[in-house]
């Protein structure tokens, strides 16, 4: 009996209905990956354009006479005299650079010197006095200095801030941005590349314009140096005797299932156990890298582990066999064989781990890695693993909360930073595990 | 010469938790002859082979009972060190399993952990000889720090058997070393077995009864964990004296 099908090209009601279907569900797909890419590519955008006017700073070039009088009273250039003038000392000088600066340009301005110089930031007299203090020998002189303005004048320009806004400021009048109008003009005032911010620290709430991120970056290098150095020894060590040397019995199964359980565990759970036990047991220092580093290292270890015995089971057992085959030892099968087939594999996830740890934040909260912690770079290993200092997530965090939006700007730049480092970290661990990966 | 024993099991039992793999079985293995272990899927010769070199130990939930003895000393005595022991009897797997590493590697890895060689010039003796002696160094001289996985299986399979020499041992176990080759590499691993028995006691666990019958000396039938029939080749496949041979090796089983 023929199957009533009738010819091959001819759509059955049965066949149509299977393709409707198919299409269906392909369009599903297609409409979920758009809504995706969409979402990313408005993150990225909005990221990008709130964050990439943090890398531009707007700076005024002033001619500062540095008078003798006021710096040096007694003339003999000791350091220690010219150390106690404080930043009051220098603050008539801005001032009196003004009153030049105006009447050298003509510039039509019902401001007084005095509240024309208020356009610098409040870093400005402290910048030159560590200036002078650096170089005595600049005393007397004439010098062209670079001030940062304050972070309206620098919103204004960046077209943050309109004459709109500030009917009511008492930070920052029209006259003053109708002086910089001019100043701008002159080419005094100008926005720069903003290298303070990759290598500066942080500021205090009113000082905006001198706050940098690079201090926190830092601070979270060394950290992953501690996450490094302890989670990959001891994960690996972990692994390797849980994969091929422990018995398999019910001990071991707990552990294997903890080990997943930890993994899962919220980062904020790990950081309360750090303060609990680092700090208020042990009374290691608060906000100090190699603290926030053990406790992302708790953090890491789970996935370092479980990645380590991953890469360690796809090593398939034939290589066990050849190596115990030709009267190798456990010892040595595993440390000849086994894990150098493992290590690409290893690396990836180590790396992943590492990715991970960088961008986290809840734990460093609680171990106090947060706020104006910092504000020189370490000098030596030891202080950059001891001494306080933030993270950069956790400094982001710290921006993002402050109200001035000029910190805002500030906390987007430092996440591009941040997703530089990610995006960096994540292709290398692609670029590895394609390289050195084996095919059997 | 034939005659002399250089392996003797006695009342061997093998499980596999509560599954019993092997039924106390007696055997003896003479030097320089090839002992072939023929059987079904499942008889158990394969895992009877594993305990010869104690490979067993590494599969946790399989027990082995009896003794075995290796020239008189009982290999399962609990100050025989397994690791001595593989030096001594190595072995041959079903796939080929060469070492990602260099051919030469490959070879000189053995004698590397056993410290067989004094000079570098040594070992490279080590290396050259051995590959002769599996039939290989021809093939390979010119390319010696070339990966071993890159050679054809055959070659992989003479790589191993290369190997498993050169730590010189002086039983070789082989669990189906052929099964994954072509006819062509089949025969001509069969040729370096035949040739191999000069010097060595030769244990070969095989599918193919033509292959048993063309390389062995002497054949070993296995059925559901029991040691069946055990003589000279020739002797068991004309004139099999247990029915369960005739039926197997005249296809009715298996």
């Amino acid at each position: 009996m023929a199957h009533e099908t009738g010819s091959l090209s001819e759509a059955t009601a049965l066949s149509r209905k299977r393709r409707a279907a198919e299409k269906r569900y392909r369009l599903y797909g297609l409409v979920a990956i758009s809504i995706g890419l969409l979402m990313l590519v408005i993150l990225l955008t909005t990221i990008i354009t709130k964050g990439v006017t943090a890398f531009q700073q707007t700076y005024i070039t002033l001619d500062i006479e540095l008078l003798e009088s006021k710096l040096d009273k007694k003339g003999n250039r000791d350091i220690n005299d010219i150390k106690k003038v404080s930043t009051f000392g220098y603050a008539p000088l801005t001032k009196n650079s003004f009153e030049k600066l105006i009447s050298a340009n003509n510039l039509n301005t019902a401001l007084s010197p005095k509240k024309a110089s208020k356009i610098l930031s409040k870093s400005a007299a402290s910048e030159l006095r560590n200036f002078v203090i650096n170089d005595t020998s600049v005393i007397g002189r004439t010098i062209s200095f670079e001030f940062l303005t304050n972070s309206w004048i620098d919103g204004y320009l960046k077209g943050r801030i309109n004459r709109g806004d500030i009917q009511n400021s008492k930070n920052v009048s029209p006259e003053q941005l109708d002086l910089v109008d001019e100043l701008v003009k002159l080419g005094i005032v100008e926005k720069k590349f903003n290298l303070s911010f990759l290598l500066g620290s942080d500021a205090s709430d009113m000082r905006p314009e001198a706050a940098g991120f690079g201090v926190s970056m830092v601070g979270s290098f060394y950290m992953m140096l501690v996450v490094l150095l302890l989670s990959l020894p001891v994960g690996v060590a972990a692994s390797i005797y849980l994969e091929e040397f422990a018995p398999r019995n019910w001990i071991t199964d707990i552990i294997e299932v903890n080990i997943s359980n930890l993994a899962a565990v919220p980062s904020i759970v790990f950081g309360i156990l750090g303060l609990a036990v680092f700090i208020n047991f042990m009374h290691l220092p608060q906000s100090a890298p190699f603290v926030g580093g053990m406790v992302l290292t708790l953090m890491t270890l789970p996935t370092i582990i479980i990645s380590t015995r991953a890469s360690l089971k796809s090593v398939p057992p034939s290589i066990r066999d050849a190596a115990l085959g030709v009267g190798a030892s456990k010892m040595q099968t595993v440390f000849h064989h086994v894990l150098p087939l493992a290590a690409p594999g290893i690396l990836t996830g180590t790396i992943i781990g590492l990715a991970q740890a960088l961008g986290e934040t809840a734990p460093l909260l609680l171990i106090g890695m947060i706020g104006y912690i910092a504000s020189n770079m370490p000098s030596t290993l030891l202080e950059g693993l001891a001494s306080p200092n933030s993270a950069m997530p956790a400094q982001i965090y710290e921006w993002a909360k402050r109200s001035d939006p000029a910190f805002y700007e500030r906390a987007w730049g430092g996440i591009i930073i941040l997703l530089i480092f990610l995006v960096t970290m994540n292709t290398l661990a692609v670029i590895l595990r394609r390289r050195f990966e084996r095919r059997w | 010469m034939e005659d002399e024993v250089k392996i003797s099991a006695r009342g061997v039992q093998v499980y596999y938790e509560d599954k019993q793999a092997i039924k106390n079985v007696d055997v003896k293995i003479q030097d320089k002859t090839v002992t072939a272990f023929i059987g079904p899927s499942g008889c158990g010769k394969s895992t009877f082979l594993r305990c010869l070199n104690r490979m067993n130990d590494t599969i946790s939930i399989c027990r082995v009972e009896g003794e075995i003895l290796l020239e008189g000393q009982n290999i399962y005595h609990p100050d025989v060190d397994p690791v001595q022991l593989r030096a001594k009897v190595g072995m041959v797997f079903q796939k080929p399993n060469p070492f990602p590493k260099s051919i030469y590697e490959n070879v000189a890895y053995g004698p590397r952990i056993h410290g067989l060689f004094e000079s570098k010039s040594d070992l490279d003796e080590i290396v050259e000889m051995v590959l002769r002696r599996a039939a290989l160094w021809e093939e390979v001289k010119d390319r010696l720090s070339e990966p071993g996985t890159g050679l054809s299986g055959g070659q992989q399979q003479r790589l191993c058997i290369a190997r498993a020499i050169a730590t010189r041992p002086e039983v070789l176990l082989m669990d189906e070393p052929c099964s994954a080759l072509d006819p062509i590499a089949t025969a001509q691993i069969e040729e370096l077995i035949a040739d191999l028995k000069e010097n060595f006691c030769v244990v070969i666990v095989t599918h193919s009864m033509q292959q048993a019958a063309r390389v062995s000396n002497k054949t070993a039938f296995f059925h559901l964990g029991d040691l069946v029939e055990y003589g000279e080749t020739e002797e068991l496949f004309v004139r099999p004296t247990d029915p369960r041979t005739e039926s197997y090796i005249s296809g009715k089983i298996g």
